[in-house]
């Protein structure tokens, strides 16, 4: 034997014992961290030799929690995001300005000016988004939220691609670059191809379908065969994803005839998803189609073997690889279908909303489905209704620019502010003085076990 | 430092929701004194612990330090007051020096901001000396053994005056002579005024070393105890029934030897060998047992077998077919039980629901799923049957599986192992961190396995378990195979063979030593 071999077995034996959290104690440790007690270091990382990743499990430990935290946290950090939000726009506010400018001898003035600027602008986001009283007839009334659901659409879709990789223990930041494979897939169908009514939508699905899942099962091949880091990987097919459809539009195979515009023919009337609630509203049958694939998501995740592998695998590799679930195997299969959801959402886009494909067809939904995805804290139902909240921001938010003149981007910074927040669960629990979560997670946990039932 | 603390828990209950852990729960700690907490697994002891130690908000009661009342928002002010916890999992920096970890958190500075390590260093000199830690402060801790590591945090507990020590199971990932060890410093600690809360299931270690030692059973304290209480009685106390702490098994009546390994060997990443070359073979109907200090092979041996290892030569045949080169999967399905010597790492997914980690292996074949739907409702009558045959004290069936107490989660893993037909059952330290009642009970189903005719191996580190176990003895030193001896060997000649002697000259030096022994009795008479 070697010299250096008691080191060697000595470190074997101290990353045993490092590792052994032998009460259950991470959870409790874990708690310690949050408690905020500034003379203990973080655990320690385990060194090298593990077959698996070793340092796997702290990261993982650490991306679990936020992106499965508890939803109390997922609703209180909406809320706070509005007021922080509703600050702002009260600071931006011209009126504000002026009032504030005689604060000391009248300070009502201000602090009513900045109430009804922030409420004006959140009642204008309500109504542009949900429900319109102004409106002359009931179509009228409720056409927001027709239109809150329609953007919500693919971003669902994208977003479950989002919240199955989470579970999985992956940082899919590639549904950018998947959305934007699956709806030229689906466009090149639906306009160089002529079929009947019905196998037409059928086969444009399916197209973006596997658009997509190729493009993400990409990510995970390479990661499973070479180790190469999700993130990284799915950062870079962004970029391939988006030169390669600009290049596309530039080939005549991708044009409108005699044209040389970056833009493609329309696609067929067979290939689109028909409107929901006729022709006044924009809202398709792509709506439906996202429910059931939340539907599919759940049941996916929570009552089929290879949801119990991912999440498994998500969150504790070692545990999964000893009882002979294969990791690899996990993270290609959780990539494919991550890619085939955010493949849904770009078909939605070309299939029903946009009905042409342009190099902008992905808008910023892959990257919002992230925000999303952690806000629905990864579950699909959760994922759904983050997706409305946020189709809700982006429809509402034009309104509110058009009526009260406050900016658009309030919404995006209402957005980041809620995922500051959930990153951040400890100031979130501070600020409400909610309890340890030793204490919350003492409730038997039905919510790890049937997900997005909620 | 002045002389001690005394340190008072008066009415101290903590539920989780509608499980009290610990059920008005009074206790006096008294400077100079090893007071140690005994009780079954899941009794409360660990949870009493963390309240003590400011991790856990006690739901009602009180914390009198000197007889004054104290709250404790963390840890931190737990350290304030003079409480120090060594926690099983160390919260050292593997590539940090000793004096580094000690210092963190606690940066003493020069002029201009730079770190001032000397002070530090000098301390730990000051403490190594005075208690015999023989702790180097300037090693890197990831070279170093895991009692010494221990003895750090004993050392990073002491610089920041601490006059009370929580050790929660510290002997459960120590080898024997490292225990004596600790045994030893907490005797000295004591001597100087200190007091330790000590918890551990071996009642032979809370003897050695109580001065008093307190029973908890289903959170509610039992009653207290002096040392002098015979193993027995402890036991009695802490489970609420007679309890028979030696196991009395048939002679094994071997079969055919359905499972041989042969010239096996393991390389690690780096391309040691890590098991080198190993032969042997057990029957149906007999036990084995490995012995061996840990870190010489018994991992990887055994991981190999699961088809866990990557680097592996030579053949290991199970019922004529070979695993080597098997996917785990296929081995798992070809009829093994493992138990991993690593529960909360390798054998369970704390986040899971104690019913999906009873069936964390066999999730995707019937009767528990049908293609790809699994069937909630037959899982959940699987828990039910295995929670009440293994007694897992859980809340409930779907109760996280990282909320169960160490012991209960060992339960849990054995449970799921020993569920189903199998060919061959393999298990790491099976009843680590398990309460003397429990043992009892696993010891007695491994013996059954034994008895339907499975070949067992079982790898333990405490050479009472292998003892008791055992019909062979197989010893493992840096990766060989030191030789194969019968179950009635002396415990010194398996501690020969466990420093690298091989069977022959072990019982060969055995033999002389205990001539020699009668020798010198007979001198004296
Ligand atoms: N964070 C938690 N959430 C919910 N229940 C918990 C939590 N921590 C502990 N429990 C429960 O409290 C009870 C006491 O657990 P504790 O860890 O204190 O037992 P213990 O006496 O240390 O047992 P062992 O000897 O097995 O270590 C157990 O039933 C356990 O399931
Ligand atoms: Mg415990």
């Amino acid at each position: 034997m070697s010299a250096d071999e008691p080191g060697r077995q000595t470190r074997k034996r101290h990353e045993r014992g490092s590792k052994s959290a032998v009460d259950g104690d991470e959870q409790r440790l874990v708690a310690a961290a949050e408690l905020g007690d500034g003379t203990q270091p973080p655990p320690a990382v385990p060194a090298t030799g593990e077959s698996l990743h070793p340092e796997l499990r702290e990261q993982q430990s650490v991306m679990q929690r936020i992106v499965t935290g508890n939803a109390l946290v997922s609703v209180l950090a909406v809320v706070l995001a509005l007021i922080a939000g509703g600050i702002l726009i009260a600071l931006t506010n011209e009126e504000v300005a002026r009032t504030s400018s005689y604060f000391f001898a009248r300070p009502q003035d201000m602090l009513g000016a900045a109430w009804t600027a922030a409420s004006e602008a959140y009642i204008a986001l309500f109504q542009g988004s949900v429900f319109n009283s102004d409106g002359s007839t009931f179509a009228r009334m409720i056409y927001p939220l027709t239109q809150t659901l329609t953007v919500a659409t693919p971003l669902i879709c994208a977003a479950l691609g989002v919240a199955l990789a989470f579970r999985a223990g992956l940082f899919n930041i590639g549904a950018q670059g998947q959305i934007i494979i699956g709806a030229t897939l689906a466009a090149w169908v639906g306009f160089s191809w002529h079929l009947p009514v019905g196998l037409h939508l059928l086969l444009v699905i399916l197209a973006g379908i596997v658009g997509g899942a190729l493009w993400g099962g990409l990510v995970g091949l390479l990661k499973a065969k070479t180790g190469a880091h999700e993130v990284i990987v799915s950062i870079m097919l962004n970029y391939v994803a988006i030169n390669l459809v600009l290049y596309l539009l530039t080939i005549p195979a991708f044009q409108r005839p005699g044209s040389t515009n970056p833009i493609s023919p329309q696609l067929d009337e067979t290939a689109m998803y028909p409107p929901l609630f006729g022709d006044t509203f924009r809202l398709h049958w792509g709506f439906i189609v996202a429910i059931l694939a939340t539907f599919f998501a759940w049941w996916l995740l929570n009552r089929s073997t290879i949801g119990f592998e991912l999440r498994a695998v998500g969150s504790n590799p070692h545990a999964a690889r000893t009882a002979g679930i294969s990791v690899t195997k996990g993270y290609v299969i959780v990539m494919v279908l991550a890619g085939a959801l955010a493949g849904l959402a770009g078909t939605a886009q070309v299939a029903g909303t946009e009905q042409v494909l342009t190099a902008g067809v992905a808008a910023s939904f892959g990257f919002d489905a992230i925000t999303v995805a952690l806000l629905g804290r990864s579950t699909p139902w959760g994922t759904f209704a983050a997706g409305v909240l946020f189709g809700a921001f982006r429809a509402g938010g034009v309104t509110m620019q058009t009526n009260t003149g406050t900016a658009i981007d309030i919404v995006l910074v209402v957005q980041s502010l809620i995922v500051l927040f959930i990153a951040a669960p400890p100031l979130v629990r501070t600020i409400f003085r909610l309890p340890e979560p030793g204490q919350l997670t003492a409730k038997p946990r039905k919510t790890a076990s049937t997900g997005g039932a909620a | 430092m002045g002389w001690g603390l005394k340190l008072e828990l008066k009415g101290i209950t903590k539920r989780f929701g509608s499980l009290v852990a610990n059920d008005h729960i009074d206790l006096l700690v008294q400077p100079g004194q090893v007071h140690s907490l005994l009780g079954e697994n899941g009794a409360g002891k660990s949870t009493l612990m963390n309240v003590l130690y400011g991790l856990y908000e006690p739901s009602e009661g009180q914390i009198l330090v000197d007889d004054k009342p104290v709250t404790f928002d963390g840890p931190g002010d737990a350290m304030a007051a003079g409480i120090g916890m060594v926690h099983q999992h160390f919260m050292l920096v593997p590539v940090f020096t000793v004096a580094e970890n000690v210092a963190l958190g606690n940066e003493a500075t020069k002029a201009g901001g730079m770190l001032n390590l000397d002070d530090t260093r000098a301390r730990i000199r000051e403490i190594s000396d005075q208690y015999g830690f023989e702790v180097d402060p300037d090693a890197v801790i990831e070279d170093l053994p895991v009692g010494v590591q221990q003895r750090v945090e004993i050392i990073k507990a002491l610089l920041r005056d601490a006059e009370v020590l929580i050790l929660d199971e510290p002997t459960a990932v120590l080898t024997p002579k490292e225990t004596d060890e600790l045994l030893g410093i907490m005797g000295q600690l004591k001597a100087d005024g200190k007091a330790i809360v000590f918890i551990s299931h071996k009642l032979r270690e809370v003897k050695a070393v109580s001065d008093i030692i307190t029973v908890i059973r289903r959170g509610k304290v039992v009653g207290d105890a002096p040392a002098s209480a015979s193993t027995t009685e402890l036991a009695e106390m802490m489970v609420g029934r007679a309890v028979s702490l030696t196991l009395n098994k048939e002679a094994a009546q071997p079969g055919e030897e359905t499972f041989t390994v042969s010239d096996l060997t393991v390389l690690s990443p780096t391309g040691q060998r890590v098991v080198d070359g190993i032969s042997f073979g057990i029957a149906r109907g007999e036990i084995m047992a490995v012995a061996g200090v840990q870190g010489n092979g018994q991992t990887e041996l055994t991981e190999a077998i699961l088809g866990l290892q990557d680097h592996v030569s030579g053949s290991i045949r199970l019922e004529g077919r070979e695993l080597v080169g098997k996917r785990v999967k296929d081995i798992i399905g070809a009829g093994v039980g493992f138990v991993p010597e690593d529960r909360s790492v390798e054998g369970l997914v704390g986040t899971f629901s104690v019913a999906e980690n009873l069936i964390l292996n066999r999730y995707d074949r019937p009767p528990f799923a049908r293609g790809l739907a699994m069937k909630p409702g037959l899982i959940a009558k699987n828990a039910e049957q295995y929670i009440a045959e293994f007694d897992v004290r859980t809340q409930s069936a779907e109760a996280a599986a990282g909320t169960l107490s160490g012991g209960n989660q060992q339960k849990v893993v054995m449970a799921r192992e020993l569920s189903r037909p199998l060919k061959l059952f393999i298990a790491s330290q099976p009843t680590r961190g398990v309460d003397v009642g429990s043992i009892e009970f696993l010891h007695k189903r491994i013996v059954a396995e034994r008895d339907v005719g499975t070949p067992v191996l079982i790898v333990s580190t405490e050479l009472d378990e292998v003892l008791e176990l055992a019909d062979r003895i197989a010893v493992l030193y840096q990766g060989r195979l030191m030789g194969i001896v019968p179950a009635g060997t002396s415990r010194g000649e398996l501690g020969l063979m466990m420093a690298g002697m091989n069977a022959e000259e072990a019982q060969a030096q055995q033999a002389q030593a205990e001539a020699q022994q009668t020798d010198v009795e007979g001198g004296e008479e």
